[in-house]
């Protein structure tokens, strides 16, 4: 499979290259196809063999908690890489990502990444700097998920946001609210605002019904809502 | 009328990320728009907002009491 110029300059690792450089990167490339659904890396799993960068398509990194709970930590896109922590300090893979829909990766092995990183470095930069940002990203929901009671927050705006447009009996629900608008107005990021919902739903104190947040123990949720820093 | 997910077509770049991350058939590319497709197999997953890349998939709730939902399913039947 050709290995294509053009996808490789809109990576991000490999930005502000020239198409010569480009050019002596590409023989380190290789491609790979995953189904809709395909286990592409399990966490903890030993050796990690290279760095992925999605061409087409979408893949979620998670973690699994013992009791089988899941926590998406990103949704990747085309551009974006992931099994780069692994790769640099040669510990085992700390997430697991599945494809989303059908994916085309671009990969480079291990070896190839060091070799690459000290013939350019302007790719060695743009590393550095997509590392930083993806640390900034989840030191926040870190600190979300630790010290911020974010399912706390989630249940005192369902609570407002129940109250404000009902008696409880025969008025109209007030506008919609998306998984992105709660997280926008709690301050958090939407996969966390996912993971309220769910546990707010295991606890029963909403129930999902498909477009439909029902507060089914009004009480059990004002109590879950206090529980505020 | 069936609840579906909603497009802003401004938004729309026409990726296709819906329409393959969809397991229910839900989503359809139209002049490299995505449109929705009313089907009873939408479960409201809400993978379909989760994968767009540009905002332009709405999966909104309502919230209500039980009270309001338990009148609107009498209703139903």
């Amino acid at each position: 499979m050709t290995i294509d110029i053009g996808v490789l300059q809109s990576v991000p690792y490999f930005s502000n290259l020239d198409r010569e450089e480009l050019e002596s990167i590409r023989p380190y490339v290789f491609e790979r196809s995953y189904r809709k659904g395909d286990l592409i890396l399990l966490e903890e799993e030993e050796e990690a063999e290279a760095v992925y960068f999605v061409v087409s398509g979408a893949a979620k990194a998670f973690k699994t908690s013992a009791e089988g709970k899941e926590q998406i930590l990103c949704i990747l896109r085309a551009g974006e890489s992931f099994n780069d922590v692994p790769v640099f300090d040669g510990g085992p893979n700390p997430a697991s990502v599945t494809a989303m829909t059908p994916l085309t990766l671009y990969g480079v092995g291990k070896l190839d990444v060091e070799a690459i990183l000290r013939g350019h470095p302007n790719v060695a930069m743009n590393v550095i700097r997509l590392l930083a940002e993806k640390v900034r990203h989840f030191v926040g929901m870190v600190e979300d998920l630790s010290f911020r009671h974010v399912t706390g927050r989630v249940a005192r705006l369902l609570l407002k946001y129940a109250g404000d447009h009902q008696d409880g009996g025969g008025s109209t629900p007030g506008p919609r609210l998306t998984q992105q608008d709660m997280a926008a107005m709690v301050g958090t990021a939407r996969e966390v605002v996912g993971r309220s919902l769910k546990a707010l739903e295991e606890d029963g104190a909403i129930k999902m019904d498909r477009h439909r947040i029902v507060i089914a123990d009004k009480e059990l949720l004002e109590r879950m809502s206090g529980a505020v820093s | 009328m069936l609840e579906m997910p909603s497009i802003d077509a401004g938004l729309c770049n026409g990726c296709g990320l819906c329409v393959e991350v969809c397991t229910c058939h839900a989503f359809a590319l139209v002049d490299n728009v995505a449109v929705v497709v009313e089907t009873e197999e939408c479960g409201f997953c809400t993978d379909c907002e989760m994968v767009c890349p540009t905002g332009a998939i709405r999966c909104g709730y309502e919230v209500v009491f039980i009270e309001y939902h338990e009148q609107r399913q009498i209703v139903i039947e």
